[in-house]
């Protein structure tokens, strides 16, 4: 009896990498393996036209930090991911709250907000955006309505990378689906209990609701503040990263470095430091879990 | 009362908010209706002289190599393998990983879930490297773009796969196994139709994300005849030295038509199924 079950268990496990095997060809040959040969360019000399890499040791990551260009353009990253995230994340909650009631057309406004997100990635919209924001464009002629002198929003510097990140922001709609699934997961009776004690709409919100819903708020965290840091189609068509660098942020660097100069060791360096640091800041949300994130089956 | 009033206050919020959205996206509709005279200096996305001009000149041919039905055709010879190669791919994956047992699947499966969080930028130098080595770089087929889904590079699809494996009743692997299936039949002959709406949101979302990457085609198609509409797209703005600003929303506008009909004939598999299939864990 036994033999025969251990003969069905290695039939199943048999079974099992068989129909796995495909995804772990794809993940040795177009992950495992980009992923390590990128750390040992990184520490080369290595240009596509040029002689064979060269040894060079962690110049190339020194180097990172003493150009001037290359040190502001990954503050500017991190500027960039401090305000479009926050705002991605609160427009994101903000409209599923509203949203999470039964009332008539409601699944209208769903569909609604979650348009941008659907088509806001396309270069087509990120054109839009270009034409949108001009300085004789239909935002500017209407911010005139209200006699607001008209702004060249993505010719100022102190204006251009706020814009390019305003259509991060606008597309909000994917988190807040995830947000709304949710909040409608947030049982009924623990909120109306709270309230009959006397809690507040606010006191029960954070409280009660946002507890609840910390594991997608951490979710939606994580994969937007990775996402932000690799950004690259908004600025590199509306702004090609001017007017005067101010839109360049790390990621197009990265990708000037590669594409443009062909420096494929120092463009490895520069995406493995983008590399550790979304990483780390992974691992810290990881870590801090236990202090903020609930979850419900008693860990 | 105080309920209605809340209501209304909701209502007015959502309203507000919807129209601010939605206003680019209108202005855009109307603008590709407008002459280039009228179509900056206001505000209103009603075209007051309407034209056709936008679309007429968006469907002539410019620069020689490459017109707006030759990139719609790229697009879809790019991605419609693609949704098809994930498909496969990733149904068994996920199969493999909801419903057997064998040894290092716990680990496999950590490194499965790492490349959900991790960052596809450090990638892109040595997978060029990689590509233009084999020849995969600028050709007809786009292999650089295609093949990698051969192989479920896409792991979000995986992990929402295996989330609607896992909320299928085991009984029903169990009744094909008495009836005489063996893992492939019960795979598609039973639990396929049952995640049938599972499948179905997933190749909704790898057409539509396909199509709209940018990224992947500009560093591995470089001759114009074979780029696909997301390039096409820049190319005619970049071509234009943005003159002729109602062709060039025209052929945007265009180039995410499929992308909406997509999304309006089939809403309940986006809405539903976002919400269902990404956090179940």
């Amino acid at each position: 009896m036994r033999s025969e079950r251990s003969v069905l268990q290695k039939r199943s496990a048999r079974t099992g990498v068989r129909l796995i095997i495909l995804w772990l060809i794809g993940y040795l040959c177009f992950r495992c393996y980009p992923f390590l040969s990128s750390f040992i360019y990184s520490f080369t000399d290595f240009n596509l036209f040029g002689e064979a890499p060269q040894f060079v040791g962690f110049d190339n990551y020194l180097t990172v930090f003493r150009d001037e260009k290359m040190t502001a353009a990954l503050l500017r990253s991190f500027a960039y991911a401090g305000f479009t995230v926050p705002l991605k994340l609160l427009a994101a909650l903000g409209v599923a709250c509203l949203l999470c009631t039964k009332c008539r057309g409601i699944r209208m406004f769903r569909t609604i907000y979650y348009i941008p997100s659907l088509l806001g990635s396309s270069p087509a919209i990120a054109i839009l955006w270009k034409s949108f924001f001009r300085t004789d464009g239909p935002l500017n002629a209407l911010l005139s309505l209200f006699g607001i002198q008209a702004v060249n929003w993505l010719g100022d510097p102190a204006y251009a990378l706020f814009v390019v990140g305003l259509l991060r922001v606008w597309q909000f709609g994917s988190a807040m689906l995830l947000f709304l699934g949710a909040l409608q997961g947030v049982p009924h009776d623990i909120t109306e209990a709270a309230a009959l004690d006397g809690a507040g709409p606010f006191r029960r919100f954070f409280s009660i609701t946002l507890p609840m819903i910390s594991p997608v708020l951490f979710y939606n965290l994580i994969t937007q503040l990775a996402q932000t840091f690799q950004e690259f189609n908004a600025p590199f068509i509306i702004t090609q990263g001017g007017p005067r660098s101010s839109t360049t942020l790390f990621s197009l660097l990265i990708y000037n470095e590669a594409f443009q100069h062909y420096e494929m060791g120092q463009a490895s360096a520069m995406a493995w430091i983008l590399f550790l640091i979304v990483a780390s800041i992974s691992a810290l949300a990881f870590l801090s879990q236990n202090a903020w994130v609930y979850y419900n089956d008693g860990r | 009362m105080k309920q209605k009033f809340s209501n209304r206050l909701r209502v007015c919020l959502l309203l507000l908010g919807g129209g601010i959205m939605l206003y680019p996206l209108l202005w855009m509709l109307g603008a590709t209706f407008m002459t280039n005279a009228e179509l900056f200096g206001s505000f209103s996305p009603i075209p007051l002289h309407p034209t056709l001009d936008g679309y007429r000149l968006a469907m002539e041919e410019y620069g020689g190599a490459i017109n707006l039905l030759g990139a719609m055709k790229n697009t879809i010879l790019l991605v419609l393998p693609k949704v098809l190669f994930t498909l496969i791919s990733c149904t068994l994956t996920a199969y493999g990983f909801a419903r057997f047992e064998f040894c290092g699947k716990r680990i496999l499966f950590a490194l499965l879930i790492s490349t959900l969080f991790l960052p596809q930028s450090v990638m892109y130098v040595p997978q060029f490297l990689m590509f233009s080595e084999l020849g995969w770089v600028d050709s007809p087929f786009y292999p650089a773009l295609i093949l990698p889904s051969l192989f479920a590079f896409d792991t979000y699809f995986i992990f929402m796969l295996i989330q609607h494996f896992k909320s299928t009743p085991r009984e029903l692997d169990d009744a094909a196994k008495i009836d005489g299936c063996n893992a492939v039949q019960t795979l598609f002959h039973v639990l396929c139709p049952v995640i049938r709406p599972a499948l179905i949101s997933c190749a909704l979302l790898q057409f539509i994300w396909s199509s709209n990457d940018y990224m992947g085609p500009l560093l591995y198609v470089s001759t114009p005849e074979f780029y696909p509409l997301s390039l096409f797209v820049k190319l005619s703005m970049d071509a234009d030295a943005g003159a002729a600003w109602n062709r060039i929303l025209a052929v945007s506008l265009i180039s995410v038509l499929p992308t909406l009909m997509l999304f309006f004939s089939a809403q309940k598999f986006f809405v539903e199924d976002i919400t269902a299939g990404s956090l179940k864990s």
